[in-house]
This record gives structure tokens, sequence and C-alpha cells, in this order.
């Protein structure tokens, strides 16, 4: 970063004193990414402040895209070091990164996090299949081979077998890594579940099996998940779509639908019977390493058995852990700092 | 005075006869039942607008009153914390004296807290009685035993937060009546927990942590040390750049420049700035501090210079407005005996306003405290473990300390997030006292 003669006189004009801003190095970790991750971050960060006695990363929240924006703007000491995602890089990003000369990231895939579709304890339970969720959530659905507008205003109109109350379902917004992987994990594979969907011309599928309603039964609430959770405590006929961290803090009062059979819980994520679940990854800039003190021990603790591993700490905090198997190639290629990246499109 | 008061009043409710030529003042009845009817209204009209007076204000105190209720009502349990205290012995075989920091506190704290119970001896059993107890607890011991190394080899008395589940359990929080499935701890938990404090091992002091403790991922340490001192520097900034600035803007334009097309222009411009959403200075500090300038994310110098570009207009409307109370006959009296005009100003109408003046940027101020929006845009949400101890050191804010525990899943937040809201609302209202105290004792009216 350089000061022009200009922009220090503009500086000196705000009285602010920016040079000692500018030649003091940075000791700490900055971190930044999805909100997802951010509990799992902010555990293994006071873990190695804790344990190694260094300063703690600063840790912020900035949602997938956000981080990724502000992880690929450069190398250096001003930009960031580790970003956290709900989802794996995406290729667009990738290239934003390479341009701005960011080559070398390393790739953890963490583990998994189970998303909930919950309801409170008062109401009623339902046992979905992922096609009644879509069919119930959809902007557009097929019938009788033509794409109308989701004419389903009630969960007993989907199915005889369900409640007959009216749907309403509160959910993330479309910023939030959260939603973007309830469209790619329940809508799009509910989608393809039914029939009379494959039949459609490839880009009106697309845009059909990933498109939520908005004419009132799925209501967007905004990033905070304690804020659906309390919603959801208020009106026992309401359901919730969150992170299963979230009901697992919230157990005596929210109970989680089942899918497919299937009821959301520690186990059955880990074991993958729990069928809504998405991998957490964080990335590590590699020129970093070396320059930006603790950085390495601070990934080697984030991805160490300690904290992944079965009973770790991260995952006594809802994190789904990997077999011990990709755990190990993981660790391998993340503490050496290898250039994992296989970025899809 | 008799006479005459009829008459204004006739004359006002033109009621009066025409021909009052006589020199006669004109008779009139005031209990004339027309009149009487008239008076009623007024009355009436003078009721009505006393209670819709009254009912806006009992409106008012009612909102306030859900409000601090709630808050109290959810928060009141952060003000406390539940300890639990027992004997540690710190096992010479797992701490070497050399450098006790490398030490196994994991398993000295384990053992020791298990020997409570020296049933217990399987090891799932054991791993959920040590869940008692904080995950922090071993760098609890640690730490003593680092700074006292004679303690290795003895037993100690260790008092130290249960962990957030079991805190919510002794508050009540967690129901004990419902199926086992449905609560975080389990039924022997809660058995071993009631037998701790049987024998009178769990205490509730006042919680000092969260005032002296930064933030934490586990609720049972997190605390506002962090964001008070990072909510200190940033206000400090502020104050150092808004301060100065503001009123020397404000005395040039009230007392130097030249009425005019420019001062118009000029003066409604810090009228619209005064009300530009914080949002929009956040953006700004974004673009032009962050993006331009290449200043540190996350800093209190940058937070402090945002929130000063959006005291600034008020500091300088209050500014101005002090001025102007300040008789002219001073600054003429301060002239005449041959004052310069800069003399006039230091001397004599800044001293005279500065009550006015402080009391507006105190109220600037405890705006900025408040202030929330700008500080998540330029990344003053972070999650940070220790105060800073810089302005050039990353931190958070009281009201962005507030935003992060409320997004935050563990149930022991929600109150302190109530209690974080109570703590940032005292000291407003210690911030305004000060203002209205200034006001009260300094300001001169003439």
């Amino acid at each position: 970063m350089k000061l022009s003669i200009g922009k220090v006189a503009a500086l000196a004009t705000l009285g602010v004193v920016a040079m000692t801003a500018q030649a003091e190095a940075r000791d700490q970790i900055r971190i930044v990414g999805s909100s997802t991750v951010f509990p799992y971050t902010q555990a293994a960060s006071e873990e190695y402040s804790k344990s190694s006695g260094a300063k703690a990363p600063v840790v912020e929240s900035t949602g997938t895209g956000g981080g990724m924006k502000i992880f690929c703007q450069g190398i250096g000491t001003e930009h960031a070091d580790i970003t956290g995602a709900s989802r794996a890089m995406k290729k667009s990003e990738y290239d934003d990164c390479v341009k701005n000369g960011v080559t070398d990231i390393s790739q953890a895939l963490i583990g998994f996090d189970g998303l909930s579709f919950a309801g409170s304890r008062k109401g009623t339970t339902m046992d979905l299949t992922k096609g009644q969720l879509f069919l119930a959530l959809a902007a557009e659905i097929v019938q009788d081979g033509k794409v109308v507008a989701n004419p389903y205003k009630k969960w007993s109109e989907i199915d005889k077998s369900l409640p007959d109350i009216a749907i309403q379902v509160f959910g993330p917004p479309p910023t939030s890594g959260t939603r973007d992987a309830w469209v790619e994990l329940v809508m799009e594979e509910g989608c393809h579940e039914l029939a009379g969907y494959k039949e459609l011309a490839k880009d009106v599928q697309k845009n059909v099996c990933s498109r939520m309603r908005q004419d009132g039964p799925f209501i967007e609430a905004g990033e905070n998940d304690n804020l659906i959770v309390q919603r959801l405590e208020s009106d026992p006929n309401a359901y919730g779509i969150f992170g299963y961290s979230f009901l697992y803090e919230n157990q005596d009062k929210l109970v989680g639908s089942k899918v497919a059979g299937v009821e959301p819980s520690l186990d059955t994520i880990a074991d993958g019977s729990y069928k809504i679940s998405r991998p957490l990854f964080f990335y590590v800039k590699n020129a970093h390493r070396g320059v930006i003190p603790g950085l390495n021990d601070f990934v080697a603790e984030y991805v160490s058995d300690a904290a992944l591993a079965p009973g770790g700490y991260l995952t006594d905090r809802g994190l789904v852990p990997l077999s011990d198997k990709r755990r190990k190639e993981m660790q391998d290629a993340v503490v050496n700092g290898k250039h994992n990246l296989a970025v899809g499109s | 005075m008799t006479d005459t008061s009829p008459q204004i009043a006739s004359a006002q409710l033109g009621t009066s006869a025409p021909g009052t030529q006589s020199g006669e003042p004109p008779r009139f009845d005031w209990n004339a039942p027309e009149m009487r009817r008239g008076f009623a209204a007024r009355h009436r009209a003078n009721t009505r607008l006393q209670i819709y007076g009254l009912s806006a204000i009992a409106l008012a105190v009612l909102l306030i009153a859900i409000l601090v209720g709630s808050l109290v009502a959810t928060g009141y349990q952060s003000f406390v914390q539940t300890h639990v205290t027992f004997e540690v012995f710190v096992d010479p075989a797992k701490v070497d004296a050399a450098d006790p920091a490398k030490g196994n506190f994991r398993l000295i704290v384990r053992d020791s807290f298990a020997a409570q119970f020296p049933d217990v001896t399987n090891p799932r059993d054991l791993r959920s009685l040590t869940d008692v107890m904080t995950a922090d607890a071993p760098f609890i011991v640690r730490d003593r035993v680092v700074a006292d190394p004679s303690l290795i080899g003895q037993r100690v008395e260790v008092t130290m937060p249960v962990s957030d589940a079991f805190d919510q359990l002794q508050k009540g929080v967690t129901p004990r009546d419902v199926p086992e499935t449905q609560r975080k701890v389990n039924d022997k938990q809660i058995a071993w927990f009631d037998t701790l404090a049987e024998r009178g091992q769990i205490t509730v002091p006042f919680n000092t942590a969260l005032f002296l403790s930064a933030d934490s991922r586990f609720p049972e340490l997190a605390g506002l040390a962090g964001a008070i001192v990072g909510s200190f520097y940033a206000l400090l900034v502020c104050f150092l750049i808004s301060f100065p600035v503001g009123i020397a803007a404000a005395v040039y334009l009230e007392e130097f420049a030249r009425k005019g097309r420019w001062s118009d222009i000029l003066e409604v411009n810090i009228n619209n700035l005064a009300a530009v959403p914080s949002v929009v200075f956040g953006l700004l500090g974004l673009a032009v501090f962050l993006g331009f300038f290449g200043l540190p994310r996350s800093t209190p110098l940058v937070g402090g210079m945002v929130l000063a570009l959006m005291t600034l207009p008020t500091i300088i409307i209050a500014t101005r407005s002090a001025l102007k109370a300040v008789p002219p006959s001073i600054r003429e009296a301060a002239l005449g005996v041959g004052a310069s005009k800069h003399q006039v100003v230091l001397h004599h109408v800044l001293p005279l306003a500065m009550p006015g003046i402080l009391t507006g940027t105190i109220i600037g101020m405890a705006q900025a405290l408040g202030e929330t929006a700008p500080l998540l845009l330029i990344g003053m949400n972070a999650f940070i473990t220790s105060p800073p101890g810089g302005i050039l050191e990353s931190a958070t804010a009281l009201p962005t300390q507030i935003f992060i525990w409320a997004d935050s899943p563990e149930r022991g937040f929600v109150s302190r997030t109530s209690a974080a809201i109570l703590v940032l609302i005292g000291f407003l209202i210690a911030m305004n006292l000060v203002a209205v105290i200034l006001r009260k004792r300094f300001e001169r009216r003439w």
C-alpha cells in the first residue's frame, strides 16, 4: 500500500495519524466469511489463543459471498488471511482471486452442517419428503405438464396425510449461504423426485426447481436465526429453515421435522442418513504463511483432531465430522500449505 | 381595570351591542345562559387537550416501561453467574515446574473434578460429568499455576463458572420437568449438579465477568470489556475530530462569515448532513477510509472517524445556536474596549457559549455511542477475545457486540444480549444526565 503525497495531505487535514497504521505490521490473523462457519472459527480461534498465548485472530462474519470478495482482494497485510464458506469457492470467485494475485490457496473441508426444517413443540410434527417441501415452497410447479404458479396454501392440499394448516415457513434471504444450500439440497432434489419435471427444457427446469415462492407462505426472515426461533415459539403453526446448531440449542422449544423419515440429530447427520447437510470450508491464503505470525499454528489448530475428530470441541458445537480418511487427507493438504483447489463452475 | 376588562372581552367576543356611544360601558351579562354554555365548551376543550397530552405521555411511558421491563425480565439473569467451587490437586506428575504453562491441565481438572464423585468411572459418564464445568476450566487452573508455580503439588480451592447449560438450569431457564431428550443436560448430570448444590459448592455471585472479560464463544465467559473499551476509543477519536472541527466551523460561520448566498448554501447543507442516515456514512467510510486510504479494518480509529462525520453536523448546529445565544452587547463591549475580533471570540464569546457547546457535544456523542450501522460496514462486528490496546487494534463496540450476541445460537446469549442493552442504555442515560447537569449548572440566560 503506497500513499501518495496527495493522500497523505488529505489524511493530515483529517487530523489522523494514518502513517502509524501503515508502518505497523499486523500481528493478528484476520478471518472473514460465512456466518455458518463463524461459530466454529470463533471456537478454534479462542482455543488457539488460550493454548498458545498468542493474540486471538479477529473473526468477522461477512457471509460466504462477502467473505470471498474481501479474501480475493489481494496479497498483503491489509487483506484477510482466511475466509470461511458454507459452499465451495465458485469459478468466478477463483478467477477474481487469481486476477488479484491470490493464486495459492488451500481449501479445508472441516465437516458438515445440517439444515433443519423445524417448528414449535406445541405444533404438529410432520414427516415430509423433499418433494413435498418443494411443492410447499416453490414459486412455480408443474401440473398436468404445464408450469403454473404454486396453488398450494395448506399442507393438506399437498398430501392428505399432512396437517390441515396454512403453509407458513420462515427462511433465510437470498444473500444467505443457508438459502443457497436449501435450494440446492432440498428444492432442486425435491424437484427431481417428482414426476413431470425432467421433461421440461433445461433452462425452464432450472428456473422452476430453484425459485422460492414470494406470494406469502414463504417468508424471508433475515439473517438472524434467533429471530426465526422466537417467531416459531409464538406461532405453533409456523415452520422455519435454519442451521442445525440453532435447533440443537433450542431442543426444549423446537422440534425438527423428519425429512424422508429421518429426524435431524447429530447422529443422523453424521452417518449421512439425514440428507439435508452441506459441507463447510475455510480457505487459507498460502502466500501469507510465514508472513502473518501464528497463521500456520492457527490453521494446524483448526484442522487438528482435537477440534474436528468425533468428540472434538467443534463437533460439540454441532459440526458433523468427516470420515477419518478424508480428514487425514485434508489435514495433510492444509497443514502443509498445498494448493488443493478443485474449482467447479 | 374592572371597567375596561368587560369592554375588551366583549369586543373580542364580538357580542357588544352596536349602540354604546352614550359613554356608558356596555352592560354585559356574564351569567346569561349562552355565555355559560360558551364557558362550559371552553372548559371541555381545555380538559380534552389536557387528556390528549396526558394520554400521549402515558403511552410513551408505557412503551418505555415495556421496553425496559422486557429487557430487565430477560437480562437480569446475566448479572449473576452460577459458579462451582472444588479442590484441584495440581499433580506434580502432570506439570513441569520448569515450564508450568505446558502442563496437562485438562487431565488435572478432570481428575480433580471427578474425585468428588468416586463412583463415576465409566469414560462416557466422566465426560458428561466434566461438562458441568466451563470449557475454560483447564485454562483457569493453568493461569493460576503459571502466576504462582508454588501451587504445584498442592491442593487448591478453585471457583469457576459452570458451563452455560448448567447456568441455565440453575436459573430455571432450562426446564427440569421435560423429557431428557428435550434438554441439553441429562438426568444424571442434573443429579450430580444437585449433589454439588447440596454440598454448598454451587454459588451464584454477581457476574463480574460481564464487565471485566471480553467476548467469548462460551456465554458463561463472555463479557463486555472489549466492547466498552472499543466504544471508548471510538468515541475518543470521534470527539478529538468532531469537537475542534465542529467548533472551528461553527465559529467561522457564526462570527466571521459574511451572510450571503454561500453561507446560506452551507447552512442548508449542514442541516441536510445531520439528517443523512448513518449507514451512508458507513459506506463512505468503507469506500474512503478503508478502500482509498487503506486504513485497517475493524479499528476504533476508522469507527471513530465515521462516527465523527455523523456527529459533526450535530456539534456545528449546537455550537452555532450556543454562539447565537451570547448577547451582542458582550461582543460590542469587548470591541469597544479595544479587543480584536479573535480576542472577542476566544476570550469572551466562546467561554460563555461553552456549556451549550458541551451539552450539544455530549448529546452528539451519546448518539454516536448507540450507532450500529456504520460500524457494521467497517467491520467492527468482529469476534475479538481481548480488549483493544489502542485505536489501531481491532475492536468491537457496544451496539455491535449486542448485534453479535443476538445472532448467537447458545441460550445464554439471549439474556446476555438484554444485559448488554441495559448496560448500553445505562451509559446513554449517564451521558445525557451529564449534559442536563452541565446545562443546569453552567448555562447562563440573558
